[in-house]
């Protein structure tokens, strides 16, 4: 076990670890890191449990100071990152020596960053996840985020180095995170239809008002063909809903179970990364995809993550190995 | 029983019945959620009700995938929903007691709202109290009911402007709605009490109190009453 010492906390940094489920139908959402790709890389960089929590952080990370070092790994936004002043690459493994302080400052590009810790952060699951709900107020650290003189612990043991030593080997997160922009987004139809035939022709941009319940977007304003009152109906991350204002909400993994507005689609689960790394301002292109190429794109990716956590297993054992 | 089959995104199937009454639809709504938890498929995420439609959250990522699993569980849906009978689901659902002090500080509207519903404060909350009400969903937050039967009498249009913190507990009336709120936030419902029990409790084995398609009382107890259900933990 080792601690880590909150120094400043950064914007909004939570414990996000794997989505919530079952419990919908009682109102509990998904919640977890908005980011799942980057999450799960992150905890195959460092050989974690595949379930185990990380700290994530927006747009401008926490400040940590780990007295007994840890090995750590950094995924999904790129970050202005330094350890005890050296530069910190992301997507790959990291060791800190014991006192290290990691400074983790703007996000450059992407909006959410991942930190992950060897062992896993040591928080109990809620409701069978260790996430934070921080809407509800339980899960992670006391349902709530980072604050200066927390104190976190990690599952893992301390490196044995006297210097911010980097692994080699790192992990090309392309396709799967690109932040380049507008970010191509791919969209199911959903239950409501629009009432303009070429919808999704010009790019949206993302409102400062967006969170982790969803993103709010701003473009040419859009309508339902039936603008009618609607019995409220399930909704989930992903969801595209659409107020009489005209602006689009995509519902991120804090949404509520259920809403009252028309859904004009949904976003195709392999792309709910690329809208954890929108940022206000940022433009957004949606294309309209059907559902075999959805479900093309999710088994790509699950795939690519696959390949991802045999290549760095393997690595880990040809480095254990005897040398020449 | 009819009902339409949509896609849910990539993520499973939206069921949507008949509405010919919001309440007609819901009970349909509960009877099949009920037909689908008894036989509960392996593919089942989730299973989540609102008024007159049911979502089916569909996890491939065991041993068959995503679209295989998809698949399957439309068809599987289309066979439940041909032979499932448009049920009269009077019978499903527990009944709850939930307990409410209607005193004027837990109720800071009680008087505007019985002189809008035009009737004496007794007499408003008798009518609240005799009410058989129905769970149709949670949502909003974990716990959050939507009760289905408040009397349209006792109807009243929400806050223009929402108060920044409402107690959890609180027990109000917002449009034709009326219901509780699990836990302390900023709320528009007019206020006519409050509840010492805990809607909504992520350390209880049984975390939400009320689950979609309880039958739910509103028994009203005096303030001695809910400082002794407050001080039992309740």
């Amino acid at each position: 076990m080792i601690d880590i010492d909150v120094l400043e906390p950064g914007l909004l940094s939570s414990v996000q670890a794997g989505p919530r489920t079952g419990l919908r139908h009682l109102g509990v959402g998904a919640g977890g890191a908005l980011d799942g790709f980057s999450w799960q890389v992150g905890n195959a960089l460092l050989g974690n449990p595949g379930n185990a929590a990380s700290l994530e952080f927006t747009l401008r990370g926490p400040t940590l100071r780990f007295p007994q070092g840890a090995r750590i790994a950094l995924t999904g936004a790129d970050v202005d990152a330094f350890a005890d002043g050296e530069p910190v690459p992301g997507w790959r493994a990291v060791a800190l020596p014991a006192g290290c302080t990691l400074r983790l400052g703007a996000c450059r590009r992407g909006a959410r960053g991942l930190l992950a810790v060897a062992g896993g952060l040591d928080v109990r699951d809620v409701l069978g996840s260790a996430s934070t709900d921080l809407r509800a107020g339980f899960g992670g650290l006391d349902g709530r985020a980072l604050r200066t003189g927390d104190r976190l612990r990690a599952r893992g043991l301390p490196p044995a180095v006297d210097v911010v030593t980097t692994q080699t080997g790192w992990i090309d997160p392309h396709p799967d995170i690109d932040l380049d922009r507008p970010a191509r987004v791919r969209l199911l139809p959903g239950a409501d239809a629009l009432a303009t035939p070429t919808p999704w022709r010009d790019p949206f941009r993302v409102a400062a008002t967006s969170n982790r319940q969803g993103l709010r977007l701003e473009g040419t304003p859009l309508a339902v063909r039936d603008p009618g009152d609607r019995l409220s109906s399930p909704v989930i991350e992903g969801s595209v809903q659409l107020p009489p204002d005209g602006k689009p909400i995509v519902l991120l993994a804090d949404a509520q179970t259920v809403g009252g507005y028309p859904c004009i689609g949904h976003v195709v689960q392999s792309d709910l990364p690329r809208l954890a790394q929108l940022r206000p301002g940022d433009r957004l292109q949606f294309e309209t995809i059907d559902a075999g190429g959805a479900l093309a794109l999710a088994c790509g990716q699950r795939q690519r993550l696959a390949r991802i956590s045999l290549a760095i297993e393997q690595a880990r054992r040809l480095a254990g190995r005897p040398g020449p | 029983m009819k009902a339409r089959i949509d896609a849910w995104g990539d993520r499973g199937w939206l069921v949507t019945v008949d509405v010919d009454s919001i309440e007609a639809a819901n009970r349909r709504v509960h009877a099949l959620r009920a037909a689908i938890e008894a036989r509960r498929p392996p593919w089942l995420q989730d299973l989540v009700p609102a008024y007159a439609s049911l979502a089916l959250v569909v996890d491939g990522h065991a041993a068959r995938g995503q679209a295989a699993c998809l698949a399957e569980a439309r068809a599987w849906l289309e066979r439940l929903l041909a032979s499932a009978p448009d049920a009269e689901a009077g019978t499903l659902g527990r009944r709850v007691d939930i307990p409410v002090c209607y005193a004027p500080e837990f109720g800071p509207d009680l008087g505007a709202w019985a002189a809008h519903c035009g009737l004496e404060v007794e007499a408003a909350i008798s009518r609240h109290t005799a009410g058989d009400y129905r769970v149709a969903m949670l949502g909003f937050s974990p716990g959050f009911p939507y009760l289905l039967g408040l009397d349209p009498a006792l109807a009243m249009p929400r806050l223009a402007t929402p108060r920044p913190h409402v107690a959890a507990g609180s027990v109000g009336v917002g449009g034709s709605q009326t219901g509780a709120y699990p836990a302390a936030g900023p709320g528009g419902w007019r206020l006519l009490g409050r509840t010492p029990l805990r809607l909504f409790d992520p350390q209880r084995a049984e975390p939400a109190l009320l689950a979609p398609g309880d039958h739910v009382r509103f028994v009203r107890i005096d303030r001695a009453g809910f400082d002794a259900l407050s001080g039992a933990g309740a």
